[in-house]
């Protein structure tokens, strides 16, 4: 018998503080993987947002910086183009990414800075318990939705890398979920090839990975899957929206 | 036996995603009480393990180490 | 290195080249585009970055990481960008993290107007974003010394692991006077083994300001203060002229004492005991300097171009023993030498304010 399946080296033994069934930790264990196969672990430095995530400096194995809400894209620019050799991700949620930090992920888009995000869409605010975000699907309750997201009064979840799409910058835009053991391993291949889009100098490279928040959706983690794939995936289509290598080699 | 999992008691949150990803019914929640006060899964049919890694895979905890015994798949 | 007719915000720009500087981010805004423009010609050919951030948000943000990821990076801006910025500075003064920031002040509250001003001397000196902390503060008083000063900062960011600010002014900002540069500084790279340069043979290093254990943040709390102490006992600077016999001593910095300066030579001229006291560094600030100047025979006037702020830390380090008198121009305006004279001839005559 053999060892065919432990955890990365990238990641740290700390537990992990999320609640049970949250799909950041199936998230967490990707990244470190993609850092692991690449061998870049001693390369890379990771910046960790402000939201659920904001303790991912415990738990990931590599050199990292906390950012302010919404700002890590900023961060990790600065981190990058001082060090321009070593690696540079961002890890975000849906609040701090595509609300708070539209800005700075728009314009380091813009600028095919490059560098990995990856842009965890569970369509609400855990940390601050269950907000509506700026992808909470039209009718979904949250907090401070109680009634359902109407688009009359607060309008339509954003779909990240559809807008980020229409910009030259990246080169590497994919959706992928983290529902069942099928995508987490399709997420996985997602993210070790935005890290190699990276690491060729190719520019900026996000994968944005449809997640769960069990707690504040109020179903089991498992119900939580269901509801993803019935739901989500429905507006947020899977799929490669931009990828520069496939172009060069038409 | 083709394989085998081994939980790591104390990371286990006892979501229970491992036990509706395993095709081979291995794993179930246990009586065991961890510190944190969860009920960790543990594998009660383990001879049905063949080691394909879905549990772990969707383990949110990388609370499962898999052991097999044939040659990795390429 | 011969001297040379320099624009104030170019004299600063080329310290920071000199100092080491390896990295800005900024954000157009009048009056310091000198700065970045400087930056953006020469910066790049010199070893270093040069990036327009998309926001002061962003700039102060990529700040953040290129300290902490231990390189000498410089941000400027102007008054309202300053305000923009507070939340990173707030965040950059938590995270120890060493860099300079240039606050070439123009009129407020708002977006006010382009003209020069003094008003956001409580926001650099007191703190400016959330949370207990202080940045090192440090006031040109001329072309020239907008440089010494910026070289000076970042020296202080690294010894003290903290934010520096160079509070200047549009009329420095603007000005042309004579600068000479000291022999290319040395730069010896700063050991930083706390920067985020990629685990190799060492455990991760983490730059984090989020301590949600009272216990610890307190402890943070303590150390950061102890630090600003030992920073008051250390790096308190200032220019003191004509006080050991004066009946009053002028107190102003930047444009300020400049305006001080003339309306002082013109009373001496007069036979009047007038003497000028100018804080080179507002945080620390010359606390006890002013003290031990201060008698009860002794009277100072504070010079601003804002409402009457450092005049508060004046009157604090005076603590009774003088009176304090005040004078100021607002919205752009800057006090002239004569209006400052008049002030001091009818305090000195009595007729008090």
């Amino acid at each position: 018998m053999r060892v065919v399946f432990e955890k990365p080296e990238a990641m740290t033994d700390s537990p992990m503080h999320y609640c049970p069934g949250c799909t950041h930790g199936v998230i967490h264990r990707l990244v470190a993987e993609a850092i692991d196969s690449l061998g870049i672990r001693e390369q890379t430095i990771g910046v960790a947002s402000v939201g659920c995530s904001v303790f991912a400096y415990d738990y990931f194995n590599v050199d990292m910086q906390q950012a302010a809400h919404g700002r890590a894209p900023a961060v990790a620019t600065g981190i990058k183009r001082v060090l321009p050799d070593k690696m540079v991700f961002t890890y975000q949620g849906d609040g701090d990414l595509a609300s708070i930090g539209m800005g700075e992920i728009v314009h380091a888009a813009a600028r095919g800075e490059n560098i990995t995000v990856i842009f965890v869409n569970n369509a609400i605010y855990g940390m601050t318990s269950g907000q509506m975000a700026p992808t909470t699907l039209v009718g979904q309750k949250t907090a401070t939705s109680p009634r359902g997201r109407s688009a009359a009064e607060t309008g339509y979840p954003i779909r990240m890398c559809e807008l980020l799409a229409t910009l030259d910058g990246p080169s590497y835009l994919a959706r992928v979920s983290s529902h069942d053991t099928k995508h987490i391993i399709q997420a996985g291949r997602a993210i070790k090839k935005a890290f190699e889009m990276q690491q060729q100098n190719k520019g900026f490279a996000m994968v944005e990975v449809l997640s769960t928040c069990s707690v504040n959706w109020g179903m089991t983690p498992a119900k939580s899957m269901e509801w993803l794939a019935e739901n989500m995936i429905p507006y947020y289509p899977l799929g490669v929206y931009k990828d520069i290598t496939a172009e060069e080699g038409k | 036996m083709r394989g085998q999992v081994i939980v790591d008691q104390e990371r286990c949150k006892e979501c229970s995603l491992c036990i509706t990803a395993c095709p081979h019914d291995v794993l179930r929640i246990s009586a065991a009480i961890n510190s944190k006060g969860y009920h960790p899964v543990e594998a009660y049919q383990p001879e049905n393990c063949t080691g394909c890694t879905f549990c772990a895979t969707i383990c949110p905890d990388v609370a499962l180490t898999i052991m097999r015994k044939r040659p990795e798949r390429k | 290195m011969a001297r040379m007719l320099m624009r104030g915000n170019e004299a600063l720009a080329e310290a920071a080249i000199r100092a080491g500087c390896k990295a800005f981010f900024g954000y157009p805004i009048t009056p310091q585009n000198e700065i970045p423009g400087y930056m953006a010609e020469h910066l790049p050919l010199r070893g270093g970055v040069f990036l327009q951030a998309e926001s002061e948000v962003a700039a102060i943000n990529m700040v953040y990481g290129a300290a902490g990821a231990g390189a000498r990076v410089m941000t400027s801006s102007s008054s309202p960008g300053i305000s923009l910025k507070q939340e990173g500075i707030s965040y950059i003064a938590a995270g120890e993290l060493p860099c300079v920031i240039v606050n070439v002040m123009r009129c407020g509250p708002g977006l006010g107007g382009i003209h020069p001003s003094q008003g956001d001397y409580f926001q650099a000196v007191k703190g400016g974003g959330h949370g207990d902390y202080r940045l090192i503060v440090l006031a040109p008083g001329s072309v020239q010394e907008m440089a010494d000063l910026t070289m000076l900062a970042f020296e202080l960011a690294d010894k003290w692991r903290n934010p520096v600010m160079i509070l200047a002014d549009g009329t420095l900002g603007q000005m042309m006077e004579p600068v000479e540069f000291s022999a290319e500084t040395k730069s010896e790279p700063v050991e930083k083994p706390w920067a985020t340069t990629g685990a190799v043979n060492r455990k991760p290093n983490v730059i984090n300001t989020l301590d949600i254990v009272p216990e610890s943040l307190e402890r943070v709390n303590h150390r950061l203060l102890a630090k600003y102490e030992r920073i008051k006992e250390e790096e308190v600077r200032w220019q003191a002229v004509g006080v050991k016999d004066a009946d009053l001593i002028l107190v102003g910095y930047g444009t300020s004492a400049r305006v001080a300066r003339s309306a002082m030579e013109q009373a001496r001229r007069d036979g009047l005991k007038v003497g000028l006291f100018r804080p080179i560094s507002l945080f620390p600030f010359p606390e006890k300097q002013i003290r031990e100047l201060a008698k009860a025979e002794r009277q100072f006037l504070v010079v601003e171009m804002s409402g009457g702020q450092m005049v508060e830390d004046v009157r604090l380090a005076v603590d009774g023993r003088s009176p304090v008198h005040f004078t100021n121009r607002l919205g752009g305006m800057v006090p002239t030498p004569e209006e400052v004279l008049e002030k001091v001839e009818s305090i000195l005559e009595g007729r008090g304010n």
